[in-house]
């Protein structure tokens, strides 16, 4: 059994009246890549923000490598990669990782190898000195998940990273993230609508209107549900009868 | 280090949007030359026509020195005024004066009322002369000024307010903007989920953008002093020191104002809210003898004191002793708004 690398304990969250976390128990482990799926607005942006620290759980708490969040220093450990490309447009693409890249802690000989790591595995090298407001939204997608990578997270949290991505692209960056979780030990995880890279992942967890309505390997999930594929997991978790 | 690096990518954006720079750099000076044309040349009374009746010769020289022209009438009233298209008429009557202005220009008919009220002065200044020496037949008249000179003019009491009021505008729609728009693209948000700290990040952006506030503050006060020739009666390094402080005061509370808008829009609504008021609090009209509840409104705003300091400094030539009030209430805004920033950062991290 290894580490239990975030810890997410009996958490809620609500927005007003609107609950939109209750009593969430999760833990992700190292070298472990883990999905959460879900429905529009079932509460998976909301607790992985959480687990950055960019919000307080209204109960419970959330620890990452045994440190309670939210904790500074632990941000140096966290690859967060938003939702939304929140990009400098007016700024070229290697500016951009630059300067994400000084905001951690790390020297300038290790700053030019990451960037040209991260640059290199979004397939960007070519065009890092076109500035971001020319880049198609995919190109913007493959910068944010690089810039998320810049300084070497041991936990990395990506919110739905391939989104307008295409297939072999995707397939590309699936693969060295399954590579970071198995030479670097790496904590990966997911939000994500596409089943097929949610069967990739070694944990899931269904999120339905703030609940975990079930955890499991992929494979688990599938007897669970008596389905035939994740796509029906999903299905039947949601009530729909098919 | 973090801060460098936030410096230099303002610096990096700032000096890639070409509009915006104009904005900030040149849009102050384009406004306060119009500003200066527009006072300077409203009120003008170069060749204003006058009725003069029963006046003292000594009077009628004297407007007519101002560059007035005055034409005698044995009796004149306001049909007269306006057969002959006069600006006004004259009469002494019993040692009072009494004055007809035709008034369709307002301004220039306070210039006009200011040069026959200088010119009676000056009368009355001589007639004491000649009663103390009556032989000296052509009295020399020194006339002393407490504040400005006889090219005083309206402009120069209102353009220290107009150069506060400027550099305070533009430098708060500009860092307003600049931060609404992280906001809204989520690279703050995306910059507060790395480990950098909220003062860092606050002292960056008033680093970042006060570079350029303070640039544009040189610029349009060397421009308003030098090219347009404004009053400046006491040292220009308080003229920019006060400006400066004010560019500070703006920076921090459009970056804090920016926290409740949702879009450009409503970063615009802001203007009229909490940058128009204070153009008229600032001594455009002279405070002093309205409601206490006027004055103390006035007191809450930054640009009554930028303006007061400023004024000092431009037009009556005070020293720092007589501004160092002003200045420290400013120091006091902008470190009550920087301390806000960042407590409102609060929104995007909870650390
Ligand atoms: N700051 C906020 N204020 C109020 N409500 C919020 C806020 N953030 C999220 N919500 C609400 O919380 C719920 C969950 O939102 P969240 O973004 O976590 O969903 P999601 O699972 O990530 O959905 P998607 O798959 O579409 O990204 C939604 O109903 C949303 O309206
Ligand atoms: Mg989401």
């Amino acid at each position: 059994m290894t580490a239990a690398t975030v810890k997410v304990e009996q958490v809620s969250k609500s927005f007003g009246r609107k609950t939109v976390l209750s009593k969430v128990d999760l833990q992700m482990e190292e070298g472990q890549i883990y999905g959460l799926i879900g429905p529009s607005g079932a509460g998976k942006t909301t607790l992985v923000k959480m687990m950055v620290g960019m919000d307080l759980p209204d109960e419970g708490r959330i620890e990452v490598l045994r440190t309670a969040m939210p904790s500074l220093s632990m941000l140096q450990q966290i690859g967060y990669m938003a939702q939304s490309d929140a990009l400098y447009t007016e700024l070229t693409a290697e500016e951009n990782l630059k300067f994400f890249a000084s905001m951690f802690k790390m020297s300038r000989r290790e700053q030019k190898q990451r960037i040209a790591y991260a640059a290199e595995l979004v397939h960007l090298t070519e065009e890092l000195g076109k500035k971001v407001a020319v880049y198609s939204g995919g190109m913007k997608r493959r910068l944010s998940l690089a810039i998320a990578l810049i300084h070497d997270p041991a936990v990395l949290i990506l919110d739905e990273p391939t989104v307008g991505i295409d297939p072999e692209l995707r397939q590309s960056i699936w693969k060295e993230l399954i590579r970071l979780k198995t030479s670097e030990r790496k904590t990966i995880i997911v939000t994500t609508h596409v089943m097929d890279e949610a069967s990739k992942c070694d944990q899931l967890a269904m999120v339905r209107e703030g609940r975990i309505l079930a955890e499991g390997t992929p494979e688990q999930l599938r007897q669970q549900y008596d389905a035939a594929d994740l796509e029906e997991v999903f299905l039947r978790a949601g009530g729909v009868t098919l | 280090m973090r801060i460098r690096a936030l410096i230099k990518r303002i610096c990096e954006q700032m000096l890639r949007d070409k509009r915006t720079l104009a904005l900030l750099f040149l849009a102050p000076l384009l406004v306060l030359s119009l500003m200066h044309y527009l006072f300077n040349h409203t009120g003008d009374v170069a060749d204003a026509k006058i009725g003069v009746v029963g006046l003292p010769p000594q009077l009628t020289a004297s407007l007519e020195q101002q560059g007035l022209d005055a034409i005698a009438y044995d009796k004149a009233d306001k049909d007269t005024l306006l057969q002959d298209q006069l600006d006004a008429v004259i009469e002494m009557q019993a040692g009072s004066i009494h004055l007809i202005l035709e008034n369709s220009d307002p301004s220039q008919s306070k210039a006009l009322q200011m040069k026959i009220g200088q010119a009676t002065e000056l009368l009355a200044g001589g007639m004491q002369q000649q009663g103390q020496a009556a032989t000296s037949p052509k009295p020399g008249v020194t006339v002393e000024y407490v504040y400005g000179s006889e090219d005083t003019s309206f402009f120069d009491t209102l353009s220290p307010i107009l150069i506060g009021f400027f550099v305070f505008f533009f430098v708060f729609l500009i860092s307003g903007i600049g931060l609404l728009r992280e906001r809204t693209t989520g690279t703050l948000e995306r910059l507060m989920s790395t480990p950098v700290r909220r003062g860092e990040v606050i002292t960056g952006y008033l680093a970042g953008y006060g570079i350029f506030a303070f640039i544009q503050t040189v610029i349009v006060v060397i421009y308003a002093t030098m090219v347009l020739g404004m009053n400046l009666s006491g040292s220009i390094w308080y003229v920019l020191l006060t400006n400066l402080l004010l560019a500070f005061v703006a920076l921090s509370l459009g970056i804090l104002l920016s926290t409740f808008a949702a879009s450009e829009f409503q970063m615009v609504q802001f203007i009229p809210l909490v940058i128009v008021p204070q153009i008229f609090f600032a001594g455009i009209f002279p405070l002093e003898h309205m409601d206490t509840w006027v004055q103390v409104v006035a007191r809450i705003m930054p640009l009554y004191y930028g303006a007061d300091a400023l004024k000092g400094v431009m037009y009556k030539g005070l020293g720092f002793p007589d501004i160092a009030f002003d200045l420290s209430v400013l120091v006091l805004f902008a470190a009550l708004f920087i301390l806000l920033n960042v407590v409102a950062l609060r929104k995007y991290r909870k650390l």
